[in-house]
């Protein structure tokens, strides 16, 4: 009886070292499971450095090719082909590149003093022999990383058309251990998985991160009292308040778009139903009125409305009803069991978990094209669908034996991305608003 | 869409159809026991603290669930049946209801299952005599499994209420 217990005890301490290291090294390691042949290619050569300070301590060129490539949008040509290494537009022969069969190429140069960065970069048109960009971006200390996130951001946005979400930050959580043993946190990341920083620690169950829309705080639920309880934490400060702790349960917060409400699933009055909090006051507005289990809330862009899963009709099912309450209508008609839904910053796309059976997949739910359904995901157990602030990608959690992993998925389901956290067990993405530079 | 209505209108109606016969199956099944209780403690003895580790029925304090569905199986008849004179018995006693899921589904929902199936059995141990204020109810969906391998009999073990004595 002895025995197995420090064995356990020891396993624990390794996977919680192993956690650890992970953690504060590299983040979520990356995998491009499959690609997009249709992609536009671009070339991102190796930024030359400038100056005589020392050299970058981040590879600029190396991290903006992997936001390219894991939007789906873009394949950039792989370094061991880069054949020539221009740092400036008048440096380029754009007879190499058209060779290559290029449509665009980023050069760039970097100068670092030990504390700040500057990269200067410039976009070309490959076939017109045109530069589209010229721009320098600067940071600092240990946000480098963010200089290279901006310029793919600013890339994505001048040929796409469309404002880039590489700089933006995710939240998930994290389990470690079993039973007793269980350590959860609650972390956030860079969107492609780096510079972990844990928000919370529990020995209790978190769940359901949310952002509020100037990406200062994230509402959440712990466990750590004895039952769910409503948690919003200031990221930078560490400081939180309870928002509800009432008998029943306490779950599924969701800050509305002008950050002045929350909407919850409370069951304090019996069963789970929807609910508006105005943050300031704390007073509740009753949104559902049904035996059924009332829950994920989720507001519509304009804040007019949220859709909610039920099972008022026998399986969950979406629905959506006025913001100030009213009668819900059944949005969601295909498949068994629709819950979780993620609603697009334009208000047209839903992602949801779909089971039918055993299976339960993302499923995105176009409404510009008469509610037309496609599968993101591959399944079996796969959650929490989260879309970047431009739709582009989706972040969802999938289970890969005993461990959940997260993927990052491209918005038409091509271009998946692994990103694993250690031994650990990770959980409920939640992808954040756009940053301010 | 309004054949759909419909049927979740019928849908919703034979739910609560089912929900009513059921509670009126359930009141008849007890009405008879309680007189017998109230007025045999004497002749079967009063559950005391003790009984709790040596009582068979009592050092059960699991029952577990269908998929997705969160009714009182009749094999756990027993269990509630002991339960409940156990909190006759001990009107000082208290008990915590944890009601839990499988990892099927999305964890929220599952909070809202988990809690149904809480209720589930403290409504059962309220229809045969326990007190509503003896009993707490709390969800922790698919929080904590027991079993965390992908397949029924895993997921059979996790969809479960677990009943625990705050006072005994």
């Amino acid at each position: 009886m002895r025995m197995p217990k420090m064995l356990f005890a020891l396993i624990f301490a390794l996977l919680a070292a192993s956690f650890a290291t992970q953690a504060g090294a590299q983040g979520l390691t990356v995998q491009i499971v499959n690609g997009v042949p249709s992609a536009i290619p671009i070339s991102v050569v190796p930024f030359g450095q400038q100056g005589s300070g020392p050299a970058s301590p981040v590879d600029i060129a190396q991290i903006v090719s992997m936001d390219l490539n894991r939007c789906g949008k873009f394949r950039t040509l792989p370094t061991s082909e880069v054949v020539e290494s221009p740092t400036t537009g008048s440096q380029i022969k754009f007879a190499t590149w058209q060779q290559l069969k290029q449509d665009y190429i980023v050069v760039g140069r970097t100068s670092y003093d030990g504390g700040a960065l500057k990269a200067d970069f410039e976009l070309w048109d490959v076939n017109k022999q045109q530069q589209l960009l010229g721009l320098s971006i600067t940071g600092q200390g240990s946000d480098l990383r963010r200089v290279a996130h901006q310029i793919a951001d600013q890339i994505y946005q001048k040929i796409i058309g469309v404002r880039g979400a590489f700089d933006t930050r995710v939240a998930y959580v994290t389990m470690v251990g079993l039973g007793d043993n269980a350590q959860y946190a609650l972390v956030v990341a860079d969107s492609d998985g780096y510079n972990p920083q844990t928000v919370v620690r529990s020995h209790e169950a978190l769940l359901s991160p949310a952002w509020s829309p100037n990406g200062q705080e994230l509402a959440y639920v712990s466990f750590e009292s004895g039952n769910s309880a409503i948690y919003i934490q200031n990221i930078a400060t560490g400081s939180r308040r309870v928002v509800s702790a009432r008998a029943g349960i306490n779950g599924a917060p969701r800050f509305a778009p002008d950050g002045r409400r929350l909407a919850v699933s409370l069951s304090f009055q019996g069963n789970p139903e929807i609910y508006a909090m105005d943050l300031a006051t704390g007073a509740l507005t009753r949104l559902t009125h049904n035996l059924a289990i009332d829950t994920e809330p989720r507001w519509t862009p304009d804040g007019a409305s949220v859709v909610f899963t039920s099972d008022r009709s026998g399986k969950p099912q979406l629905y959506q009803i006025p913001a100030s309450g009213g009668t819900p209508q059944r949005i969601t008609f295909q498949g068994q069991y629709n819950a979780n839904a993620s609603i697009s910053y334009d208000g047209k796309k839903i992602a949801m978990v779909q089971g039918n059976g055993n299976v339960y997949r993302i499923a995105v739910m176009d409404r510009s094209l008469g509610g037309q359904e496609t599968f993101v995901s591959p399944g079996n157990l796969d959650d929490a669908p989260s879309w970047a602030p431009n739709a582009s990608m989706l972040l969802y959690a999938a289970n890969e034996g005993p461990r959940g992993v997260l993927y990052a998925v491209s918005a038409d389901g091509r271009v998946r991305q692994r990103l694993v956290l250690g031994d650990g067990d990770v959980r409920e993405p939640a992808w954040g608003p756009y940053r301010n530079p | 869409m309004n054949a759909t209505v419909r049927v979740s209108v019928v849908a919703l109606f034979c739910l609560a159809a089912a929900a009513c016969a059921k509670k009126q199956e359930v009141k008849p099944q007890v009405a008879p026991e309680a007189p017998t209780t109230t007025t045999a403690p004497t002749t079967e003895g009063a559950f005391t603290p003790a009984d709790l580790q040596s009582n068979a029925c009592l050092r059960t304090r699991v029952i577990y669930f269908d998929f997705d569905k969160s009714d009182i199986q009749s094999q756990f008849d027993n269990i509630v049946a002991c339960h409940a004179k156990y909190l006759r018995d001990r009107p000082m006693a208290r008990m915590t209801i944890e009601g839990n899921t499988d990892e099927r589904g999305t964890r929220e929902y599952n909070l809202g299952l988990g809690e149904r199936r809480g209720n589930a059995l403290a409504s059962a141990l309220e229809a045969a005599g326990a007190s509503a204020d003896q009993i707490k109810v709390v969800s922790y969906g698919e929080e904590r499994a027991v079993c965390r391998e992908h397949n029924e009999s895993c997921w059979h073990q996790n969809r479960r209420d677990n009943i625990v004595y705050t006072t005994e």
